[in-house]
């Protein structure tokens, strides 16, 4: 039996191996939603829990990498939703190296509060697509919707992060 | 996403916001998973079930009083 048929049926040291491959990617999934490193550690604990005591309803012959990534967008999409607020990005995350001036600093705090003031199933999808730059089919995938409701939901949070940046008089 | 719209207001999004290439995860998190696994499970009062059966009686056998319970709502 292998090692995915072994997790399907509830044994515990092919789930640990499973989570130590995975966890890494896991992390890396919802680092990239919450930007928060603790908060992403929390989260990835969180997913692979969900996946192990889901692990009936996996088929063995499905992709786990894409069944735990939907997880793990998931598990990132309930905490957005729970906290309603920009997690600020903490020290140890790579910041940009150039000083800011007191424009770009003021332009930068309003592209933020533009993009909290999105509903989350709207900022996840600009901030997998926009600032990440993944693919709609990566996204829909991770999401379990349709390409075209991507674009749908790309295009609503567009329109809306435009007409609050123009009402804050945003320059590039 | 090629068009030039959103090429335009993702390049000013990065300007705000860094995106993350390769985020590292810098412990193994399989201990927490561990304590999470072993975690009591949230048992529910015995008298939220009750309180859960009234409240489900009272809807079944007086279902005129649903308009006054949304109103209170």
């Amino acid at each position: 039996m292998d090692l995915l048929q072994r997790f399907a049926t509830g044994d515990l040291d092919a789930f640990e191996s499973l989570f130590r491959q995975h966890q890494g990617a896991v992390y890396r999934r919802i680092v990239r939603i919450v930007r928060d490193p603790a908060t992403a550690e929390d989260l990835t604990v969180e997913t692979l829990w969900r996946a192990y005591r889901a692990r009936a309803r996996f088929r063995p012959d499905a992709s786990f990498e894409a069944w735990l990534r939907r997880i793990a967008t998931n598990a990132a999409l309930d905490h957005l939703r729970s906290v309603r607020r920009y997690v600020p990005l903490p020290d140890d995350l790579p910041a940009d190296p150039r000083p800011d001036t007191a424009e770009q600093a003021e332009s930068r705090k309003a592209i933020r509060s533009a993009l909290d003031s999105l509903a989350p199933r709207l900022r996840i999808v600009v901030q997998l697509g926009l600032i990440e730059e993944e693919s709609y089919r990566t996204i829909a995938e991770s999401l379990g919707i349709s390409e075209s409701a991507v674009k749908l939901r790309m295009f609503r949070a567009v329109r809306i992060l435009r007409k609050k940046l123009q009402q804050w008089d945003v320059k590039p | 996403m090629n068009d030039p719209e959103f090429k335009e207001l993702g390049e000013k999004l990065r300007s705000a916001i860094q995106p993350l290439r390769q985020p590292e995860l810098s412990r193994d998190l399989w201990p927490a998973m561990l304590q999470k696994m072993n975690e009591p499970r949230v048992r529910v009062p015995w008298f939220d079930w009750a309180l859960a059966a009234i409240a489900g009686a009272v809807l079944i056998f007086f279902p005129g009083a649903i308009p006054a319970l949304l109103y209170h709502l």
